[in-house]
């Protein structure tokens, strides 16, 4: 075997090529859009009972068609519904004339193989603005994974706090350990209420036991109700769609809200799709999780997703199935949590246009907590990524959900956070926690950073919550006896909540003064452009506040303080004759406003690595301020004017310098060391030396620039037009150049 | 004014309350009128279905949380007989929970048809 040519060598190694890609297999299900063994659509109604479905005859329905059949269409409107032309319905989606309202009724008379059929006829940018139009709740929102290894109740109630702290207005949690879900149930849930009232809260594990769990109180929603394509997987998961119907009910009976998760390929991973396409199969399950009753889905490959994106398409189709979530007029959770590529630019393209279109829950969840400690498996997203999150809100002033929190502010809660679990816990008897324990909790990034967790701890705990039935409200009181008033108050709020049952409706979540934001209490209303959601201005200011910006008033604060007092002016610059003599013009700037070059290195230090490179050459160097311009090449050509030899260095105070000669024009130079973060000490002495070696006649090789991969422009640009700013303030038309005198040490 | 399954009315659900002793968990649950009130604004809102569970919910209010696990259990395939289901039926039926009845009647039928009964 050859070996491959360098260029290929090179993008075998690139992260992408770590992700696995299959080609299409319709036998194994591993088609996205339109397999040749999906069904024709088609519906048959006699005597008001459907007769056939999507080209399957009433005696041959499988469990999942059965109960679409008898409970998950509209009949009514369903021989218009199925008779629109496939394109026609398409565009109707996306026309923002015709009405969210009148797409949701339409598709409620479709089957799903005619809803798959219309929906795969859509491109990128018309799911988009799709989304926009047709999720139910008018305001986006977020959830987050809140996880760790150790189910370490300290650490889940401090990172809890922290995720809601950001924005988060839902928070999953689950178990490594079965046996743990009370405790972690109870630890999330109180560290959320210390950063925000009404943070809806559950814990994923097996449904029965999630189902306890919920009727006492300990959590707030429940998602992991998972719904399959197939008759054979469906039972596989050891369910059917009645007994999911009633789970369906049962939450409800209790008040809890509840949806269904599913997720395109995820037949296909378990190896029973019949050979039908990824997107029909999901299709199946949306309409069933409609005709359960369920208020929403979690979906967009999930657990799968790693399969629909290997397949050709196979991303665009995860987001048409969050789409005909929304068009079956149900809260959509499109996803972007299990992650579906080692590659950044890769995982980013997969949820840029959920991002920008805007859903109920633009990822379900993010995981906020670190890769290692997420019990899901690493997110789409995680903790790293946050401020990634935010600075995409502000680049596209789009509402992604998120909000910047201040290190301080995060610091506080995750210190009330760990205090209220630790009085919580020893006032019921469940656990007692060392200060190092609390002390490595409040400060951890990840769970390696709190070693002092005993994993005992919440297994005993949670046999406790269990064996002594303790309820929500056997927490709430302890946290009220403990001196946790806000928080005991903002639990009990929770659990009025399930009593008004405002709650149950379509793509709920609470503000955080406990209003329901829902399909009947905050619509959207999006009919093009100035319709829909518009971030309020608070909350755009919100969004835009980011930590990591900066004024022109915070980098003079920060040249500030590098102020030295070693340059001092002596005196007006004349013209010299000696040919030995070099002049380095600095900018206005240089020793008034200006201190550090962005390399790090001072003006000062710069300037005598200069000297020392021209004095190496027998030269003298005479400093001088050019005062009347900015423009690097007139500081440099001027110097070179006054200069003896005819030669001057430009230097600003940003950094960025050059070596001129008096008879060239103001852009022609002779070197230019352009790049001023990359310069070090060696490169001004460098500069120095050859300006020298200029000054006797002689042409000296040229310094390379430095070379980096890095995003300078990015890293610095902003920082620049700060500095020229500054600059610019300083400079005086007409004000003639001044000697300066550089001290030995003035500091 | 909404009130609890336990008859007591939300507001009267507080801190104060709990301190004084007197919040069952019964003053934590929904009461059945309010998801029959739930399910017509589900309807008026475009989803009969959500409607339709919240009816089925309505209905569960009165169960044990212990007998609704049971129930849920017995409805998972291959759990149950045809005889299993029906009786849970017929009590479902007997304690007003009519459309839960019909629901689990529906099963028992597709999972004889299905091959699913235990």
């Amino acid at each position: 075997m050859t070996r491959p040519i360098g260029r290929f060598r090179f993008m075998d190694e690139q992260r992408v090529n770590l992700d696995g890609f299959a080609v299409p297999d319709v036998d194994l299900g591993l088609v996205a859009f339109d397999s040749p063994n999906d069904p024709e659509p088609s519906l048959v109604i006699a005597d008001g009972i459907v007769v056939q479905m999507d080209s399957r005859e009433r005696a041959d329905f499988d469990l999942l068609d059965r109960f679409i059949a008898d409970h998950g269409l509209d009949l009514v409107g369903a021989e218009e519904a199925m008779a629109t032309d496939d394109l026609d319905f398409a565009r109707m989606i996306v026309d923002p004339g015709v009405p969210r309202s009148e797409v949701v009724r339409l598709a409620a008379g479709m089957t799903p193989a005619k809803l798959a059929r219309c929906l795969a006829r859509l491109r990128p940018a018309e799911l988009t603005i799709a989304l926009t139009k047709c999720r139910a709740r008018r305001t986006p929102s977020n959830q987050a994974h809140v996880t760790n290894r150790s189910d370490d109740p300290l650490l889940l109630a401090a990172d809890a706090a922290t995720a809601a702290a950001f924005g988060f207005r839902e928070i999953e949690t689950t178990v490594p350990v079965l046996g743990d879900a009370p405790s972690n149930a109870i630890a999330v849930s109180i560290g959320a209420a210390v950063a925000s009232p009404g943070i809806l809260v559950q814990c994923s594990v097996e449904e029965a036991l999630e189902l306890e769990m919920g009727m006492r109180g300990l959590v707030s929603y429940a998602e992991t109700v998972s719904l399959y394509g197939t008759e054979q997987i469906f039972i596989d998961g050891d369910d059917t769609p009645w007994s999911k119907a009633f789970l369906t009910s049962a939450y409800a009976s209790r008040g809890i809200k509840m949806r269904v998760t599913s997720g395109g390929g995820s037949e296909a991973l378990m190896g029973s799709a019949e050979g039908r396409s990824m997107f029909y199969l999901e299709a199946r399950c949306v309409a069933l999780a409609r005709a359960i009753g369920s208020q929403g889905v979690q979906n967009g490959g999930i657990d799968a997703a790693s399969v629909a994106g290997a397949v050709p398409s196979g991303v665009r189709a995860m987001m048409a199935e969050n789409l005909m979530v929304m068009l079956r007029n149900l809260e959509s959770c499109t996803g972007n949590d299990a992650l579906m590529s080692e590659s950044h630019v890769r995982r980013t393209s997969r949820t840029h246009p959920i991002f920008i279109g805007g859903t109920d829950f633009i990822t379900s969840g993010f995981g906020s907590i670190q890769r290692y400690d997420n019990m899901f498996g690493p997110s789409q997203w995680n903790a790293e990524d946050i401020d990634d999150w935010l600075v995409m809100q502000r680049d596209w002033g789009v509402d992604g959900g998120l909000r910047p929190a201040a290190e301080p502010e995060v610091a506080r809660l995750r210190e009330r956070a760990t205090a209220a679990v630790r009085d919580v816990y020893q006032v019921l008897g469940l656990a007692d926690f060392s200060d190092e324990w609390r002390d490595q909790a409040i400060d951890a990034a990840g769970s390696k950073d709190v070693p002092a967790a005993d994993l005992m701890t919440p297994l005993s705990a949670s046999r406790l919550i269990r064996d002594g039935q303790v309820t929500m409200l056997d927490v709430i009181a302890a946290l009220d006896e403990t001196g946790y008033e806000i928080e005991a108050e903002r639990l009990l709020a929770m659990l009025r909540a399930r009593v008004i049952g405002d709650y149950l409706q379509t793509s709920a979540i609470f503000t955080e003064d406990m209003q329901v934001l829902s399909l009947v209490t905050d619509p959207n209303d999006y009919a093009g452009p100035g319709t829909g959601y518009q971030p309020t201005p608070d909350r755009q200011v919100e969004m835009d506040g980011i930590r990591q910006q900066r004024s022109v008033d915070d980098l003079r604060s920060e040249q500030a303080s590098f102020a030295s007092s070693r340059l001092a002016s002596a005196g007006p610059a004349d013209v010299q004759h000696d040919p030995r003599d070099v002049v380095i013009g600095v900018s206005p700037a240089t020793g008034r406003a200006i201190w550090r070059t962005l390399c790090g290195l001072t003006v000062d230090e710069a300037l005598a690595e200069l000297l020392a490179g021209l004095e190496e050459e027998g030269c003298r160097g005479r400093i001088v301020r050019i005062n009347d311009t900015i423009d690097l090449g007139l500081i440099g050509l001027t110097a070179a004017r006054l200069a003896g030899s005819g030669i001057g260095i430009g230097l600003q105070a940003k950094g960025t310098a050059l070596i001129h000669r008096r008879d060239l024009t103001p852009l022609a130079n002779l070197e230019l060391y352009s790049v001023a973060p990359t310069l070090d000490r060696a490169a001004y002495r460098q500069l120095g030396v050859n300006a020298g070696r200029h000054a006797k006649g002689s042409t000296p090789e040229p310094l390379r620039n430095p070379y980096s991969d890095e995003a300078i422009e990015a890293r610095y640009h902003t920082t620049v037009v700060s500095l020229v700013a500054i600059e610019r303030q300083c400079c005086a038309p007409g004000l003639p150049p001044e000697t300066l005198a550089l001290e030995e040490d003035g500091r | 004014m909404t009130v609890a399954r336990s008859g007591r009315p939300v507001a009267e659900v507080t801190l104060d309350a709990l301190r004084a002793g007197r919040l069952t968990p019964d003053d934590v649950r929904i009461h059945p009128d309010t998801l029959e009130h739930q399910a017509r604004v589900a309807e008026e809102h475009a989803n009969p279905q959500l409607a339709a569970n919240l009816r089925r919910a309505a209905e569960l209010t009165g169960l044990p949380d212990a007998r609704i696990v049971a129930i849920y259990e017995a409805l998972r395939p291959g759990r149950s007989t045809l005889a299993g289901l029906v009786a849970i039926a017929d009590e479902l039926e007997s304690v007003g929970a009519s459309a839960n009845a019909t629901l689990v009647r529906e099963a028992a039928d597709a999972y004889e048809s299905r091959g699913l009964l235990r």
